[in-house]
């Protein structure tokens, strides 16, 4: 099981995400934004950071990089995807996830350990979590507010693919506390607050995040 | 432009800072985005408009308009 991670000029948080794969027990393979290579992973995690700066809107450079086609074409035929935070942002604008993250409400950066509700364990990165269950782990966002038109907010709530919501409000004002969605086949999914961070108690709030990186093995093992 | 439906919390900001220096009178405030390029003459409107709805804006948070100067 090869787990690819994404690194574009600005990104942070692959290094984590390499280790949290590693640590579920996949091969981390570096990805590199400049590339049309997949390098044949079986799983691809766009990480957090601020790709290009965030120059014209948070993601919006990145999502048209070359390695993207080629995630956009993989996840397409069912290749489990993962966005985190700056990752979540450059899949809404690459088209994989509807939406968009815009600032925060109260204009403040949020940097806390944040609960999260489960809402669904149906998607290929959740299969191992139980509905309803609630994990705690690190959010780091100034643009984290998610928006998305009254017509596909419904959509989202009635096909259950809203993912992940804020335990106790969103801190950022996003609608209906939605803090990470689903593609329409549970295949890509994108979540604001960072699991990578939380994978073990030494270096993180719980080992709650883990579990995303686990889950992805038995979807891609049942595939 | 953010659509109307968007909350704009930096034109709120920005509202509240008028009343500091003592201006009234100002209900709201939207703060958008403003690009000048500089193209050939032979772009047509449609190539103009694809830039900015495929590119310059994100449709689903911002609407956009098209003028040549």
């Amino acid at each position: 099981m090869r787990i690819g991670v994404i690194t574009f000029p600005g990104t942070l948080d692959d290094v984590d995400a390499s280790r949290a794969a590693r640590r579920a027990g996949a091969e981390a393979v570096a990805l590199w934004h400049g590339d049309h290579d997949l390098r044949g992973v079986d799983a691809v995690v766009v990480p957090g950071g601020f790709s290009y700066g965030d120059y014209l809107r948070a993601g919006a450079i990145a999502s048209l990089a070359p390695i993207m086609r080629e995630v956009v074409d993989a996840a397409r035929k069912g290749m489990p995807v993962l966005g985190i935070c700056n990752g979540f942002q450059i899949l809404c604008e690459a088209g994989l996830l509807p939406g968009a993250l815009v600032r925060n409400a109260g204009l403040h950066f949020v940097c806390r350990d944040q609960a999260l509700r489960v809402e669904s364990s149906s998607t290929a990165w959740t299969g191992g979590f139980e509905a309803g269950q609630e994990i705690v782990v690190p959010l780091k966002s100034g643009e984290g507010r998610f928006v998305a038109s009254t017509d596909t907010l419904a959509e989202l709530e009635g096909e259950g693919r809203v993912v992940f919501r804020y335990v106790g409000g969103a801190p950022n004002g996003a609608m209906a506390d939605i803090a990470g969605v689903a593609s329409a086949d549970g295949r890509v999914v994108g979540l604001m607050p960072h699991p990578e961070h939380a994978i073990d108690s030494l270096t993180g709030p719980t080992a709650d995040g883990l579990g995303l990186f686990t889950s992805v093995l038995g979807a891609v093992a049942a595939a | 432009m953010p659509k109307p439906e968007i909350l704009d919390p930096q034109g709120q900001a920005v509202t509240r800072a008028l009343t500091r220096i003592g201006i009234g009178g100002v209900a709201d405030v939207r703060q958008g985005k403003h690009f000048e390029l500089e193209v050939d003459d032979s772009l047509d409107d449609e190539t103009l408009h694809r830039i900015a709805g495929d590119l310059l804006a994100n449709p689903v948070i911002e609407d956009w308009t098209v003028t040549r100067v």
